[in-house]
Order: structure tokens, then sequence, then C-alpha cells
């Protein structure tokens, strides 16, 4: 009688029992599936929209006449074209600067104050919501930043550079992790960033609630973490050089689906 | 007080799929601060509904539920226009109801 | 129906006016819920759970459906599901085995609802995850499913 080798009795069972089990992509796919439906965001989407129509400040007002870009008030659809330029503050800004032109002019807060404020603590919170809020609000459209001002192009180059330069004592940048396809951290995957990386991924995910740290994540945050992963200062919060990564970023992204506020790891 | 939930019911086969979101922190109590000392456990410890004002189900919570807690279940019978009520309790005395319409 | 906004200035001047008068309960005290089964949500295995809740140890079932991932990316959310078609559930249970606190969630199942489940528990690493059906006639009954964690969920 033939014997079979133990080692190839051995190799079948475990081929198997890895069939039946799912690792890698597949089975994280699986994961992100099941959580698809429930996506804490909800929570902050709802603080966010009562902020926006609360009176509040030291001038008591709401943020109902904020102009995000398309006239004061419109929230529908802002949120696609932003990072874009702005005339009354002859800046080109993004989310979180603009909310927080908004939150001076119109309510009085002290917009340097919260740009010092930590992620996470006092005003910082009420921008969780709000760009939570406003991203909802635009979600399922697609990118289409603005690219007519001078300023706006000028931000896109600039933004390009700071993606691809090399610091810090790791000599990291963007590029590293997000210059080429087919890119992973163990098992994150690492969107390229130069060009449209598809629907709902990279700047088409942010704002997104993070499961690991229950926190919701606007761009700002976001980029303040890759800086830390890259061992680079802390860049300024609302800073030209995040804005302008924005800008980079979106429009590489244009025609790209936004499913902010996402929900990610 | 603490945040409102958000709460979606839908009818189909005879039967009410409700789904809830909850704003907590769910904090399990085994965590340390930059100090060392340990943040206090703080958490939801019962949930129950309510179907038209009648309670259908309770339930009691450990620690270990995630933060910012997600609940499904179905009451059997419910149709459209059916109210369906929710109401937790944690161990720092807190509470929150809610409530909405089943579509 | 109230709207939400209704609700929420109701309840915040409620707050108010209670945290005027002193009678909201302060922060740093924690007190369980009165009918809380603290015992055995402190158990550190499931058969002091089982032994917490006055109950016999388990035994497998194909009757009891337990739905998690094969592998969470983050050990801090992970959706589970406890289910039975079974008639006569008094109660179904969640239990992560390699937790500090074992037993995740209990839930009493009533004629109204079906006893079918879905939550999202934390996980401190890999381990297996245990739903279990209390019976009305004093069974119980569970399956497993084996959930590998990438990152642990129990930490800062």
């Amino acid at each position: 009688m033939k014997r079979i080798p133990v080692a190839g009795l051995l190799v079948t069972a475990m081929a198997c029992a890895l069939a039946q089990q799912k690792f890698g992509a597949d089975g994280i796919a699986e994961y992100r599936k099941m959580l698809e439906d429930g996506n804490p965001s909800d929570l902050f989407e709802a603080r966010g929209e009562e902020l926006w129509k609360k009176k509040r400040g030291p001038k008591n007002a709401s943020l109902e006449q904020c102009d995000l870009g398309k006239g004061p008030g419109v929230v529908k659809g802002a949120f696609v074209e932003l990072p874009r330029y702005f005339a009354d503050t002859k800046k080109v800004q993004d989310l979180e600067s603009r909310l927080l032109t908004c939150m001076e002019t119109l309510q009085g807060f002290d917009a340097a104050e919260i740009a010092k404020t930590p992620f996470g603590v006092g005003e910082q919170v009420s921008i969780e919501g709000l760009v939570a809020y406003v991203s909802a609000e635009s979600r399922g459209s697609r990118f289409n930043l603005p690219q007519a001002h001078a300023d706006e192009q000028k931000m896109y180059e600039l933004g390009k550079r700071a993606f691809f330069y090399r610091a810090g004592p790791y000599d990291f940048s963007c590029a590293s992790c997000h210059g080429e396809a087919g890119k992973r951290i163990r098992m994150q995957e690492l969107p390229k960033l130069t060009s449209d990386p598809g629907d709902g991924v990279g700047f088409a995910a942010w704002p997104a609630y993070r499961l690991s740290s229950g926190e919701m994540w606007g761009m700002q945050r976001r980029l303040n973490d890759c800086y830390r992963q890259q061992r680079f200062p802390f860049p300024g919060y609302g800073s030209d050089v995040t804005i302008a990564l924005g800008v980079y970023m979106g429009v590489n992204a244009k025609g790209a689906q936004s499913i902010a506020p996402a929900i990610k790891r | 007080m603490a945040d409102p939930m958000r709460i979606r019911a839908q009818a189909a086969d005879g039967k009410a799929t409700v789904r809830v979101l909850m704003s907590h922190e769910m904090e399990t109590g085994q965590r340390k601060d930059a100090a060392g000392n340990t943040i206090p456990a703080w958490h939801i410890q019962q949930v129950s509904a309510r179907w038209n004002g009648a309670t259908v189900m309770n339930a009691q919570w450990g620690p270990a539920v995630a933060k910012n807690p997600y609940l499904q279940f179905a009451v059997k019978g419910a149709k459209a226009g059916d109210k369906i009520s929710i109401t937790w309790l944690d161990n720092r005395g807190d509470n929150r109801t809610d409530e909405a319409v089943v579509s | 129906m109230q709207t939400r906004r209704e609700i929420l200035s109701g309840s915040a001047s409620v707050a108010a006016m209670l945290a005027a008068t002193g009678l909201l309960p302060r922060l740093a005290h924690a007190q369980n819920v009165p009918g809380y089964k603290a015992s055995a949500f402190e158990s550190k295995s499931i058969a002091d759970a089982m032994a917490a809740l006055g109950v016999a140890m388990p035994s497998e079932s194909t009757d009891i459906r337990v739905t998690a991932p094969d592998i969470a990316e983050n050990g801090a959310v992970v959706p589970v599901g406890a289910a039975t078609s079974l008639a006569g559930v008094k109660s179904i249970l969640i239990l992560v085995e390699k937790n500090p606190n074992v037993l995740a969630a209990m839930f009493d199942v009533s004629d109204a609802v079906e006893a079918d489940f879905s939550t999202r528990v934390k996980m401190g690493q890999s381990s297996n995850v245990f739903a279990v059906a209390l019976m009305g006639d004093g069974r119980s009954l569970f399956a497993q499913k084996d959930v590998k964690v990438t990152l642990g969920g129990c930490g800062g």
C-alpha cells in the first residue's frame, strides 16, 4: 500500500485550513464591509449640523452665512471644490481654515487660538463635527477643485513640491509612501496620490472616523499625523503647506467620488 | 447630557430591523493615563428598547462593547409608523433616551 | 415628534437645572446600574462567567450562529453577531475568550424580538468569540469563531 508522506499531508491540511479562512486583502475587505452600515461619523454629522445652525461665540451668531466657496450658507457641493481661492481673505483655503475664518468673522471666535488648540480639545471638537457635516453634504459628488485663479495654480505647484520634499531623520517625503501604486505598510494599502487613486480613496476618503482611536479626523489632522509618522515637526494648523497639499491631492483626484465622512481603521 | 443616538428602524418581512448608533466613550477601566493612573471605567451598562411604549428588549453590557456602540436587532410584528425608543444607562448615572418612527 | 434640536435643547436645560441644584451625580464615583450583573461582567473566564450567571457550561450546537470577521483590522471595533432560530431562548450572550473580562454583552430575549443581535466589541488580542444562548429549559448552547486581530484594541 502506498503511504502518503506525512509532510505532504500537513501541506494539504494547512492549505485546506487557509482556504476556509480569509487573510490578507480579502479578510480586511470583509471586515470593512461588515462595518459599512453604522458609521459613527453619523454622530459627528449630527453634531456638526447642530453647530452650523446654533448661535454661538462672542457675537452670538450661527454659521449659516458662512461662504464655503459657493455663496453664503451654501453647504451642498462645497466640500468637493475645496481648497479654493477666496476673494475676501485673498487666500486659497481648505475646509478647516475656511471654517476658522467664518467662526472668527461671523461668531467672534479667535481663529489663531483655535489653530493652536490641540486636537480633541475645546473648539477643535466643534471642528470635528463641522467637517463631518460639511463633507456629508457632498457625499457621492465628484471632486472638481477650481484652478482658474493664479493663486490656486501656485498652490498646486507648492503642494507638488511639498509632496516630494524629503527631509527629517528618515529622509521621508509624502511620496515615500504615496508616490507609487501597490505599496502597503503591514495591512494598510497606501494609495498613490500623484494621480487619481479612484473613488473613495485617498483624498476622497477624508474626513473619516478612525475606529482605532474612536476619533473623527479631518484632513488637517490626517496631514498632521502623516508628518508625525515622517518624524517631521508638526505643520501649523491651516498653514499654507497643508492647504497646498490639499490642492495638489484634490486636483489630482478630479472626478473621484467623495465618500466622506468615511470610516477607517 | 450625552449626545443623541442615531436610530433607524425599517419594516420588512413582518418585522422592523432597528439599527442604533450611540455616542459613548465606553472606557474599559484598563487604560492608564500619561501619569500612570488608571482611567476609571465609564461605560453603558444597560440598554432597553420599547415598541409603542412596551418594553421589548433589555440588555446588559460590559466595557468590552466598542466605543460609540452600534446595535442591531429586530422587533417582530413592528410596522411602519410604530415608535421604537431606546434608552441607555451608564455607570456614572448618566442616561439617554431617543425615539424613532419605523419607516 | 420633537426635532433633534428640540430634544437637545430640552435635555440641555434640564441638565443645567439639575447641575445648578447639585442633584446631578458626581462623575468621580462610579455606581452600577441597579440589577447590573457585575460579577458576571468581571469574570475572567467563560467558566467563571457561566457560574456567575448561575447557568451550566454551554455545549456546542449547530443551532447557534456566531458572525464575526476572520480578521479584524483593529481590535478596537470588531463586529459580532449572535443568533439562533430555536424557540424558547431566554438570553443571548457574547463572550471574547481572551479579553480581560470575557463577557461583553447579554441580551434578554422577549417574544417580541428575534434572538438575533449584532454589536461591536473590543478585542485585546486574537481570540475565540462565543455566542451563547441560554434556553428557558435550563440548557446553554454555544457556537464559536476564531477572530484574528491585527492590532489589539484595548490600549490607548
